[in-house]
This record gives structure tokens, C-alpha cells and sequence, in this order.
């Protein structure tokens, strides 16, 4: 690797296969996700999207094939996981915030306790994080007392405050009410003009033109289709991704 | 009433051993049903396995045997000696059988209390490189614990009353014992029982609404 590795790539996944028992969820999947690169994973329910989301930091684990984040294969269990994981940002469907912890201790408990920062500068910096998702009068009470698009916007705090090489983000729109979605998706639209690499699973069809760089069309465990957001959606070349844009654009 | 008043120091002073093996056992079954429930939910095989085997032994024998164990086998024929006192030593063996016992038990009511955690919860503490002891000490056993004072209460209050059968592990000073020898000198008398019936209950009610209580109060809302 070169001393700033700008040209590798931050994530590969290469002949990744996951079973499920008898269920062949991921099916050699071979995919690169380059640093700074925003990508987005489209595709129907049940098709492996959030399954792949999800092995790129080990919540779930492999079946074959490897997985390479920043030069190094996944570490399989321990102290190396963690770390790993450390560097990984998530932000999860269902916001999955600390429900006994406050704002504030939700996203100082990271850096203190994994990264060894001192309490003061953990807490100035998690103010300046929930200050940028403007959840910053917020930050004393607990996740229950917060809409879904607050929640959802500190987690996204929590996951930046470990300064993270790149963030997960798995349907993180799908659980919020319809006018909390645009809340969270202009966050991570700021975040992704700043440059973080970013991978996506989503259906917010606004999202993948506005700030992807790439589609990743995924069905039935497989990548069908990749693309640009603009091909993609106006010249789709496979007939399954067709398929699945004439169901969700028409309503 | 005369009896009570008469025997009320020497019965004070069993019910003070009562009190006394209850703070013990209480510490001692809180910290290894703690560490039970960590290994009933850790990820390695063996520990997984000595946690539940300890705890369907233990839960499954019947109290009396656990404490005649314990000063027979263990403290006889063994040697597990913790003083040359014998009444100091009976004292620290019903302690550690009574402490063993109830462990199991506060156990078990911890790991319902693990079950009301979501999962989410934990994948949250994995992702950002919490491990697998820091996951489970910081985020998961807070909100296990929250979720089971009640319950918890309930086992304190069923290991307070167990106090009463230190006698089988050879230890007579507790109020129960003591009861019992002044009636086979004096015979029995009602009031000498009630008295006692009435301090427990003044040591095991407050117990259960002060836990109710605070089950209410630290309850993690969702």
C-alpha cells in the first residue's frame, strides 16, 4: 500500500457467499467500494441488501470468500474485530440508540471507552456532532423522549464521533414517519459532499441521484446490476432492476 | 406476651444473625449471580455450559442439603475452614452455602432480564468497538438489571426467609433456631412465633415496596 493508499480500495469483497441454512442469501458477491466513494444498494426486500451491509463490519459473518477493509482481511473475533469495527460506522434501521444512556452519552461512550479519550474533549466534540445534526438542546435526554429523525440523526452522530473510515448505513429511512425521512437524508447528504465513504442501503430513489456515486442493484443474493444513479435509473439494463423500478416509481 | 418479653433479648439477637447472613448472602448472590448470567451468555461453549450446569444443580437441590453439604462435606470432611470460632465458621459456611444457592436464582432473573434487551442494543455496542465484556458491563446488564429489580426483590425476600434453615449447616443462632430451643424448654408459645413472624415481615415488606418502587423509577423506556 502507498503511503496515503488513496488508490486502493477501502472495502473488497471477493466471491463473498453467506447460507442461511438451505437459504443462499449472498451469492458470489465481488464488490469494491473506493475511498470517499458514496454507494448505494437498491433492490428488493429479502434480496441480501442490508445481509451485505452487514458483513462489511462482522454482524454477520461469512460463509466463504473474503473481505478486505483497508488492505487488512475482516479479523475474525476479539480484540482485532473490535477495532475493526471501531473504524466502521452504523447507523441501523432501527436507530438502536443506548435507551438508558442520554444523547450526550451516547455518542461520548464510544470514544471514551474504545478510543481512550478524556471525558471533556469526548464531550466537546459530541456537542459539535449533535450541534451539525441539530439535535444539540437535545442532548440530555434519553433516546424515548426523541422523534425517530432525532434518534436517527444521533446515531449518525454516534457513528461519526469514533471517526470512522467509512459508515454503514442500513435502510436508514425505512423506519422513520415520511416527514422525518428528508431530516436524515440531508445529514447524510452533507456527509457524503464532505467526502466520507459511504454505503447505502435505501430506497430513497431522491438520495441515490442527489449524493451516490454508484447503484448497486442487488435480487434474490446477487448483484444483477451496477451502474451510475442517472443510467441506472433512466436506462436500467437488466430486466429485473427494470422490473423493480417500474414498481417503486409509479407510486 | 410474657415469654416474648422475656425471651426478646435472646431472640433480638438471633434475628440480628438473621439480618446478618442476609446482608452477607445478599452481596455475595448479587456479585456470583452477576457473573453466572455472564457466562450463560458468553460467547464461549464452556463457560456457557459450566453456567448452566451450575445453575439447574444448585437451583435443583433443596436448600437444606445445600447447607448440610457445606458444613459436612465441605467444611468436615474437606477442611473449608474460615475460623477456629465454631460459631464464627458455621456462621461463613451457611453464609457461602446460602450466597451459592440463591445465586443460581438471581441468575435466572437476570437472564430474563437480558431477554427484554433488543438485540439491536448489542449489535449497537459491537459496531462501534465496544467488546464483547464492555458490551455486556455497560449496555446490556444495566438494562437487564433495570428490567428485573422487582423480581430481584422477590429472590432478596425468598433468601432472607431461607436465613431461618441455617440450622442445617450447624449454625443456631439465628432467630428461627433460637425459637425452637426455647420452646422445647418452655414450650411452645404463639406470641414468641408471631413476634418473630412480625420481624421478618417488618425486614421483608419494605423490601418489596422499595423494589417495586424503583423497578418504576429506573424502568428503560423505549
Amino acid at each position: 500500500m502507498t503511503e496515503n493508499g488513496d488508490a486502493t480500495p477501502l472495502v473488497q469483497l471477493e466471491n463473498v457467499n453467506k447460507h442461511f441454512g438451505a437459504l443462499h442469501v449472498l451469492k458470489n458477491i465481488n464488490l469494491t467500494v473506493s475511498r470517499g466513494e458514496v454507494l448505494v444498494v437498491i433492490g428488493p426486500s429479502g434480496g441480501g441488501k442490508s445481509t451485505l451491509c452487514r458483513t462489511i463490519n462482522r454482524l454477520e459473518t461469512i460463509s466463504d470468500g473474503k473481505i478486505i477493509f483497508d488492505g487488512q482481511v475482516l479479523p475474525e473475533e476479539g480484540k482485532a474485530l473490535a477495532r475493526l469495527r471501531s473504524e466502521v460506522g452504523m447507523v441501523f434501521q432501527s436507530f438502536n440508540l443506548f435507551a438508558h444512556k442520554t444523547i450526550r452519552e451516547n455518542v461520548t461512550l464510544g470514544p471514551v471507552k474504545v478510543r481512550g479519550v478524556a471525558k471533556d474533549a469526548a464531550d466537546k466534540r459530541a456537542m459539535e456532532l449533535l450541534e451539525r445534526v441539530g439535535i444539540a438542546a437535545q442532548a440530555d435526554k434519553y433516546p424515548a423522549q426523541l422523534s425517530g429523525g432525532q434518534q436517527q440523526r444521533v446515531a449518525i452522530a454516534r457513528a461519526l464521533a469514533m471517526d470512522p473510515k467509512m459508515i454503514l448505513f442500513d435502510e436508514p429511512t425505512s423506519a422513520l414517519d415520511p416527514e422525518m425521512v428528508q431530516e436524515v437524508l440531508d445529514v447524510m447528504v452533507g456527509l457524503a459532499r464532505d467526502g466520507m465513504t459511504m454505503m447505502v442501503v435505501t430506497h430513497e430513489m431522491g438520495f441515490a441521484r442527489r449524493a451516490a456515486n454508484r447503484v448497486v442493484f442487488m435480487a434474490d443474493g446477487q448483484i444483477v446490476e451496477e451502474n451510475t444513479p442517472d443510467e441506472f435509473f433512466t436506462n436500467a439494463q437488466t430486466d429485473r432492476a427494470r422490473d423493480f423500478l417500474s414498481k417503486i416509481l409509479t407510486h | 406476651m410474657d415469654e416474648l418479653i422475656k425471651y426478646a433479648p435472646d431472640l433480638g439477637l438471633g434475628f440480628l444473625e438473621n439480618v446478618k447472613l442476609s446482608i452477607v448472602a445478599a452481596i455475595a448472590s448479587l456479585i456470583l449471580g452477576t457473573i453466572l448470567v455472564a457466562m450463560r451468555v458468553s460467547p464461549t461453549p464452556v463457560l456457557r455450559a459450566a453456567g448452566t450446569l451450575y445453575v439447574n444443580v444448585v437451583r435443583n437441590t433443596p436448600l437444606t442439603l445445600v447447607l448440610a453439604f457445606s458444613a459436612l462435606g465441605l467444611s468436615d470432611q474437606l477442611g473449608l475452614v474460615f475460623s477456629e470460632t465454631p460459631t464464627t465458621n458455621s456462621f461463613w459456611i451457611v453464609s457461602m452455602g446460602l450466597s451459592v444457592y440463591t445465586a443460581a436464582f438471581v441468575c435466572e432473573a437476570l437472564r430474563a432480564g437480558v431477554n427484554t434487551v433488543p438485540m439491536g442494543q448489542a449489535e449497537a455496542a459491537r459496531a462501534i468497538g465496544l467488546t464483547f465484556t464492555q458490551s455486556l458491563t455497560m449496555i446490556i446488564l444495566p438494562q437487564a438489571f433495570r428490567a428485573v429489580i422487582a423480581p430481584l426483590g422477590s429472590v432478596m425476600i425468598a433468601m432472607i426467609k431461607n436465613t431461618t434453615v441455617a440450622t442445617a449447616g450447624g449454625f443456631l443462632l439465628e432467630s428461627a433456631a433460637v425459637m425452637k430451643i426455647t420452646f422445647d424448654t418452655t414450650g411452645a408459645s404463639i406470641p414468641i412465633f408471631l413476634g418473630i413472624v412480625v420481624a421478618f415481615m417488618a425486614l421483608t415488606m419494605p423490601i418489596g415496596f422499595f423494589t417495586g418502587w424503583l423497578a418504576r423509577r429506573m424502568a428503560v423506556v423505549r
